[in-house]
């Protein structure tokens, strides 16, 4: 990301409140029309940054550029704000009909009636609640009313959507009707977005860079792929649903492998680490598989373990595998596989994962 | 109990014969109390509305402050307002005491502290993060805090009943500064207390049923109110 498209930039923001830091961001730069997933754990500052990026929440230390000009300087903080809208995981609606709402923005900036109504049927049509307009806000299902409130932060057509947890409090199917509709919006309108969100599938579904945060930083950004797969820390990695982690040792190096010493196991590992090294490696659950027997002929995975299944847990689409194989190890199967290999606690299993599969964090090189 | 049922049948009798005393001292009470109600409803608002939306020092202090001026004794109000406009008291040059003018203060008094808790409340009770949500709609200060009291305007309508109800129904004050003078400053309650001194249940009893039906209104609006929910 270069500054040159860069719509908003943060530098060395901080938050203080009540004498503790709860924000410390030295860099942050969202690119035009790029949508940025802020993730992380309850308390670890993603709605704080996100208050304290659209000036809701006035920064203790630290500028704000909008467009390479600084804001509260060069910028008036409420000329600013006009040029953006947020959406809270309360739909915060008024107390009138929805049509009412989704004009407030419009009639705040004293736009005219018919340009307001040509805007507000264009908005609610866009998230299907067109049929709502004469309701009474007090009416709304949850899911009518976060959709109000989204078309209410549309039609202002702002240049950078703020979403703060938007969808925490609606049912699944609700919850994965606005994702879509969320999803068509931001890419109709190109609109740039920053969502905060502890669900990491949202994130990954919506953003094109995921920053996640933890005690008031920003300890890893990049795409998508890049922290679900290489997390730069055991936190990340749980967060972003790596079920194993281990720890081990770099025993040597070789053609573009590292063999890695884990309670006695030699784990092979596409990488380069110099021996002798500690590591942590970590293995995505959906990239082991089972099967009942060794493999009789030779595959691409280079790690093959025999092991007894610990624990099974359903989790709904697919089902939880804990082996132990000399080291504890998580597999997902889906409900078929499990049938079909007949699976059960106590059974004895081969799991297998490929060398390029295993991420390493190796501590030394941080 | 003839004497009860005796007084109900007559006050039945007097108001629907539309007696023209009753009458006028109820339309009396309505327009002092109402008045009054009107000025506490200027001063109580916009205390309210600030003391709600701002931080400062000493701000629980005048929270509490407004919360014991609910509970305003209005002898106390009455006894103060009658020094005041005494003659030869401070405002005594103004020559107002026992008339309307001085009842419709000392009720105005009275009512303010109700009206100023109650809209603070109805304020307060909004939920916080509404005030960022119109902030980040695009909002200036004034534009945010017109849509605060939009928002709050049913508890602030009970902050009206409420400061209406106090003052109609109160009677120390307005017998002091007032003087309970027929056809001049002779109000519901006042009239109530000096017939029923006199004997006269009947049109005790007839005040009395018209000031019940006043309270009754009132808290029926009232529980509608408190009944309604926001938005999510």
């Amino acid at each position: 990301m270069t500054t040159a498209n860069a719509i908003l930039e943060a530098r060395n923001l901080k938050v203080i409140r009540g004498g503790s830091l709860l924000v410390h961001v030295p860099s942050l730069i969202i690119g035009e029309g790029e949508t940025l997933s802020l993730i992380g754990p309850n308390g670890a500052g993603k709605t704080t940054l996100l208050q304290a990026l659209c000036h809701l929440m006035r920064p203790s230390a630290g500028d704000i550029l909008f467009r390479g000009e600084k804001v509260g300087d060069s910028y008036a903080i409420l000329e600013y704000r006009r040029k953006l809208a947020m959406v809270f995981q309360e739909p915060l609606l008024f107390d009138t009909t929805v049509f009412e709402n989704v004009a407030s923005g419009l009639k705040i900036r004293g736009l005219g009636t018919d340009l307001i109504r040509q805007i507000v049927t264009e908005q609610l049509n866009r998230f299907g609640i067109g049929h709502l307009g004469g309701r009474s806000a007090r009416t709304l299902s949850g899911g009518e009313a976060q959709r109000t409130s989204l078309a209410r932060a549309f039609a202002i057509k702002p240049e950078i959507l703020f979403l703060d947890e938007p969808f925490a409090s609606l049912d699944p199917p609700t919850r994965e009707a606005i994702i879509v509709d969320l999803g068509k919006a931001i890419a109709e309108t190109g609109t740039t977005t920053a969502i905060a969100t502890h669900d990491r599938n949202e994130a990954l579904r919506l953003s094109d860079r995921i920053a996640m945060m933890d005690g008031g930083k920003i300890v890893q950004i990049g795409s998508p792929s890049d922290v679900m797969n290489r997390p730069v820390d055991k936190l990340v990695a749980a967060f972003v649903g790596i079920e194993t982690i281990l720890q081990g040792r770099v025993r040597k190096k070789q053609g573009g492998s590292i063999f890695v010493d884990v309670n006695g196991n030699e784990i092979e590992v596409a990488g380069d680490v110099e021996a002798g090294t500690n590591v942590t490696l970590c293995i995505r659950p959906e990239n082991v598989t089972l099967s009942l027997s060794p493999p009789v002929m030779a595959t691409s995975a280079r790690n093959v373990f025999p092991g007894r299944i610990s624990r099974i847990t359903f989790l709904g689409l697919v089902v939880k595998i804990e082996i132990a194989c000399g080291f504890p190890l998580v597999a997902y199967v889906t409900g078929n596989a499990m049938e079909d290999l007949s699976l059960r606690e106590g059974k004895e299993v081969t799991a297998q994962f490929k060398a390029t599969a295993v991420h390493v964090i190796n501590k030394m090189s941080m | 109990m003839d004497i009860i049922l005796d007084g109900i049948r007559k006050a039945f009798h007097l108001l629907f014969t539309f007696d023209a005393e009753v009458l006028g001292i109820t339309w009396f009470s309505l327009k002092v109390s109402g008045t009054a109600t009107f000025i506490s409803l200027f001063f109580g608002m916009s205390v309210g509305t600030v003391v709600a939306l701002t931080q400062f020092p000493g701000r629980k202090f005048v929270v509490s402050l407004i919360n014991t001026g609910m509970a305003l004794p209005p002898v106390v109000v009455g006894l103060f307002v009658t020094i005041f406009l005494w003659r030869n008291g401070p405002l005594g040059f103004m020559e107002i005491l026992y008339t309307p003018a001085a009842m419709i203060i000392a009720q105005a008094i009275i009512a303010t502290p109700i009206v100023t808790g109650i809209s603070l409340a109805a304020m307060q009770q909004l939920p916080k993060k509404l005030r960022l949500q119109i902030l980040a709609l695009g909002a200036t200060r004034l534009q945010m805090v017109r849509i605060l009291v939009r928002e709050a305007r049913l508890p602030l309508l009970a902050a009206v009943m409420a400061g209406f109800g106090g003052v109609i129904s109160e009677v120390g004050a307005s017998i002091m500064v007032g003087g309970n003078i027929k056809g001049y400053t002779r109000v519901l309650t006042t009239a109530t207390v000096m017939e029923t001194s006199r004997g006269n249940f009947d049109i005790a009893i007839a005040l009395g049923i018209i000031l019940l039906i006043f309270a009754y209104m009132i808290n029926l609006v009232l529980t509608q109110i408190q009944q309604r929910e926001r938005p999510r």
